[in-house]
This record gives C-alpha cells, structure tokens and sequence, in this order.
C-alpha cells in the first residue's frame, strides 16, 4: 500500500518537474493573452492557403478582406457572450433565435418609431432572454444545456409567429448607419462595434474581479462558493451577457442586411462554437479567451469566404467546414486532455 | 466526572492568555439525528487543539459550525468574549477565521495567485480593474516566507503535487486568517516528506499566533502537533487531554470507548 502510494508520488514529482519547464513557456504565452497559439497558427496557415491558392480570384484583395470582417462582426459579438458562459461551466445553445428574435423586434419597433427605440427593444429583448435563461439555471438549478436547448426552439417559433415567416424592412437611416453601411473615420460601423465589443469583453473577462469570478465558478463551483463568491448570481450574468450579445448581433444584422427575418442567427449556431473552441475556450469551464474567440471567429469567416472563392457548392462546403472544425477543435482541445 | 476533568483542563489553560473562541454546550441536530451532543471547547491564541474521532463522530459538522457553514441548534459561540453568530462562511471569514477544506478548495485550472485571491481580489483605479502585479508580489511574498516550494506563483494548480496544492492552500488560509484556521485533514493524501512539509506550515502559522484546530486520523501527527486533544464519539465530547499529559493508548480507548 505505502510502496504504490510512493510509486505514485515519485510518478508526480517528475511530472511537476517536467511540466515547470513548460510552466515557464507557457506563461508566456498567456501573459501576452495568447493562451492558445494554435489558432493563431492555424489562422496564418489558412490565410497564406487561401491567398496562395486563390491569388487569381480576389481573396488578397482589400474588399474582399474587410468583407469577411463585416460578415462576421455578428458572430463574433455572440462568440464574446458564449466565452463568457463556457468559462463559467455553462452552455447557451439559444443565442442564434435570441438574435431573429431581438432582430424582429427592433424592426418592427422602427416601422414607426425612432431608431433608439429600435436599439433599446433589441438589446432589451436579447438582455431578457438571456436573463430567464440565467434565471432558470442559476436559481431553479436546471442544467444551462437543457433549458437553453428548449428555449432555442421556443423563441425560433417566436420568430417564426412575430412576423408570418415574413421578413420586416429597415428604412431607419439613423439605424443603418450605426449598424450596417455606415463610418466613422473610414471604417465601417460594423468594425467599429466588433473592436468595441471585443475590447469591452477582454477587459471585463481578463481584468476584472467579475472575470476571475466567471473563471473560478466553471472551474470549480464548490471552491467558488466558499470563497464567497455569489456562484448563483455568476450563473445568472452570464447567461444575461449571452442574451445581451446576441441582442446587439441582432441588431447589427438588422443593420448590415437593411431587414429582419427568422432566419438570421440560425446558422451561427455551430460556427460561433467552432470559433469559440477553436479559440481556446474550454466547453468544461474553467477556461476562456476573448481575443482568441475573435481570431477563431475571422477564421471560421475566412474558411466560409475561401471555400466560396473556390467555387465549391453548398453541400461541398458544409463537409469541408464541418472537417476543418473537427480538426481544429481536435488540435485546440489536445491540451485540455492531457 | 469526566466532564469536571473537562473543565478542569480548560481552566488550566485560560491562566495563560484568554480564549479566542469560546464554545460553550453546543449541540446539532439534523432533524431527528443528533450530530453533536453537547460540546464545549476553548480555543487559544498560538493553540494547536487536535480533533479526533472515528467517521461519524461529529468533527467536520463542528468545523462546519465553527466555519459558519452550519449553525448550532443550541449552545454559544464567543469570540474574544464576544457572543457571536456567524450568518454564513463569508461572515466567519469576514471575522479573521479561515478553513482549510479537505478538498483545498483550489480553483484548478488558474493561477496560484488568484487562488490565493479568489474572492478577495485586489483591484486598482476607478474601474477596479485586477492589480495583477500586487496580487502576484504579495503571493511570492508569502509563499517564500512559509517556505511553500512552488516552480512559480503563475503556475496553474493543476501543474503542481498534491503537497505542493496542500501548500497553497495553508498558504491561502494564513494570507487572511488573523485569529483561527481550522484544518480539515490536511496531510490525508500526502507522502511522508510533502506531510513533512505541510506540519512545518501548521507550526508556523501556530508562531503568528493564530489558532488552530486540525482534524487528523494520524495519531502519530496529532501528538506531534497538539497541545490538546479533543476527542468525539458518536457526537459526545469523550474528553479534552493535554498532549503532553495523555498517551496514545489512552487516546485511542477514548477515540473507540474500549478499555
């Protein structure tokens, strides 16, 4: 009994020895907030991919790239609020018909009032999902997974029924400058919210003690509590900040596509999970990065662009995509695991 | 009669210095199932106090008491002579008292330093921002005057023994316990030298004259350590010995009631 018991010691000595050295470089790394290299990496290899092979069909040209940036400001704003609830140990599955949802309503609030008007019925129904989502995980102890799950069917029929299945045009100019073609100082609107949101979103998650908390309740809920934090109130923000995220995506498709349909959001679903992963988000808690959730989010768009610029069709681009995820979530997760 | 030799044991102390915590007839139930009976207990200032007993006896529903966790259903609790109730473990914490969970309570997958935060970060400027710098200066601080050897206090937990864990978990409870730590099994899972190692730590933290209450199933440890020993049966307060008056064989027949 003793000798295994030292066996086992000794085992994990060497291993704590071993792992300094890596200790020292990793930290590093996640001192410049890179904890996750690979999708940088991965990123870059894709890029010069794409560039290499598709020199001849505008992949390298500047439209081209400031329109994969566009394209997936709307992800990228969910992709912030679902690093938020994965680091915390939790899942929201209904962001995608948060944002149809938050989408509809701003439009339909524009028909006849004023753009700000449109932006507080957006934010607000996406800040009101998010909270009963939160609401039922954090105080009557449902699993996030579960309850968001009913809750993405649920107000997909919501936006399904808002509307007749009928898509609402935005002619609020005020509005669509915001958040669609407008800019300030030659950038465009959209990429003024991502650098916005994606700013606000690191400094809150890495910077502050609301951060630390998020990080420690999905690491371990127990060592949380009786550290004083208010674990149940953690559960319940960042479901909000997820609804809240998808609110202003919603709004920013509303912008950019001048229209609401039930539709928007729909497909966001496996990508901005993709994205988050792929950007060193752990989907246990415990584990997250804001500024590697974007790089994974430009990826994802950047692979969505590319394998369209090589003329592949629909179904064709779907099992790439779907290989690509695979691989690199494979990749991402690897460290996790050991 | 054993509770005047009780007594008697604990007056002899008090000539010393005051109590730090006063436990005085406390009794738990859990419905109709009686954790503790009825137990009092003295607490000093630069005081180890062993609590033994078999599974079941009541230790840890004492910790959890003590910690604010639990509250009795009926007896009191003093603190420097203060009647005290503790609403829950932040108001226990709040009172300079620190527990030191079997578990560790040790946030895995972070830094040591914000474990030793967790909770209680420091935060600079209007926005409260983390002051990563302060919390990472105080941690080498501290770690290096316990002596806790750890390849670095940005390491993550996970990447460290289990001695090294229990290290930083002592470390986390002496960086903010001004009066008691209470140490539930804290070397169960160690080899011979991290227990070592750990013991020198509870006899530190003794040095800054905090008190201490450990849990431990190792007589060996508990004769080492203690002043006193606190034995538990079956939730009735068996008896308080002063270690350097008692022997293990007379331990162990109070611990299982066997003579």
């Amino acid at each position: 009994m003793s000798i295994t018991e030292r066996g086992s010691q000794g085992a994990r000595a060497t291993t704590a020895e071993h792992e300094t050295g890596r200790t020292k470089v990793s930290s590093v790394w996640s001192r410049l907030q890179l904890q996750n290299g690979i999708v940088y990496l991965g990123f870059i290899a894709i890029f010069i991919f794409f560039a290499v092979m598709l020199h001849d069909d505008g992949f390298l040209t500047t439209r081209n790239l400031t329109n994969i940036v566009l394209q997936t400001a709307p992800a990228t704003i969910m992709a912030i609020g679902l690093v938020f609830a994965l680091s915390a140990g939790e899942i929201d599955l209904s962001f995608g018909s948060t944002t149809a949802v938050a989408a509809l309503c701003a439009a339909m609030a524009m028909q006849t009032m004023p753009a700000l008007v449109g932006v507080f019925a957006g934010l607000g129904v996406g800040i009101a999902i998010g909270a009963f989502n939160g609401a039922m995980v954090a105080w009557l102890k449902l699993p996030s997974f579960l309850v968001t799950l009913a809750t993405m069917g649920l107000f997909a029929g919501v936006a399904r029924t808002l509307t007749d299945l009928r898509s609402i045009p935005v002619i609020n100019d005020t509005f669509t400058g915001m958040f669609g073609s407008g800019d300030l100082f030659g950038v465009p609107s959209l990429v003024w919210w991502t650098i916005g949101a994606v700013a606000a979103g690191h400094i809150i998650f890495r910077h502050t003690p609301f951060g630390a908390h998020v990080l420690a309740t999905g690491d371990n809920p127990r060592a949380a509590q009786v550290s004083g934090i208010k674990v149940p109130r953690i559960r319940f923000l960042v479901l909000t900040i997820c609804g809240a995220c998808a609110g202003l995506a919603g709004l920013l498709y509303a912008g950019r596509l001048q229209a609401a349909k039930y539709t928007l959001g729909e497909s966001d679903l496996m990508i901005v999970i993709a994205a988050v992963i792929v950007g060193g988000t752990a989907l246990n808690g415990g584990k997250g990065a804001i500024i590697g959730a974007l790089v994974g989010s430009l990826l994802m768009g950047m692979l969505n662009n590319g394998l369209i610029l090589m003329g592949l069709g629909v179904s064709d681009q779907m099992i790439v995509r779907g290989l690509i995820i695979l691989l690199a979530v494979a990749i991402s997760l690897r460290d996790i695991n050991r | 009669m054993s509770t005047m030799m009780e007594q008697s044991t604990q007056t002899a102390h008090s000539d010393a210095s005051p109590p730090l915590l006063s436990l005085n007839g406390i009794h738990k139930a859990f419905g109709g199932i009686v954790a503790i009976e009825e137990l009092s207990l003295d607490l000093h200032p630069g005081e180890i106090v062993a609590l033994v007993g078999d599974n079941g006896a009541g230790k840890s529903t004492l910790v959890k008491i003590i910690s604010g966790v639990h509250r009795p259903t009926a007896g009191t609790i003093r603190l420097e002579g203060r009647e005290t109730s503790f609403a829950d473990a932040s108001a226990a914490r709040a009172h300079g008292i620190e527990v030191v969970y079997q578990d560790l309570a040790l946030a895995d997958q972070q830094t040591v330093y914000m474990n030793m935060f967790l909770g209680r970060e420091l935060t600079h400027g209007p926005l409260r921002l983390l002051d990563r710098r302060r919390m990472i200066k105080d941690t080498e601080a501290l770690v290096q005057e316990l002596d806790v050897r750890i390849p670095s206090v940005r390491a993550t937990i996970r990447d460290l023994s289990g001695g090294q864990r229990q290290g930083v978990a002592i470390a986390r409870a002496t960086r903010w316990a001004s009066k008691l730590v209470l140490l539930d099994e804290p070397t169960a899972a160690l080899g011979v030298a991290e227990t070592a190692k750990v013991e020198k730590l509870i006899l530190a933290l003794k040095a800054r004259n905090i008190a201490i209450l450990i849990i431990s199933h190792s007589l060996d440890q508990v004769f080492r350590l203690s002043d006193r020993i606190c034995v538990l049966r079956r939730g009735q307060q068996i008896g308080i010995r002063r270690t350097s008056e008692t022997d293990k064989n007379e331990t162990v027949s109070m611990i299982t009631g066997l003579h």
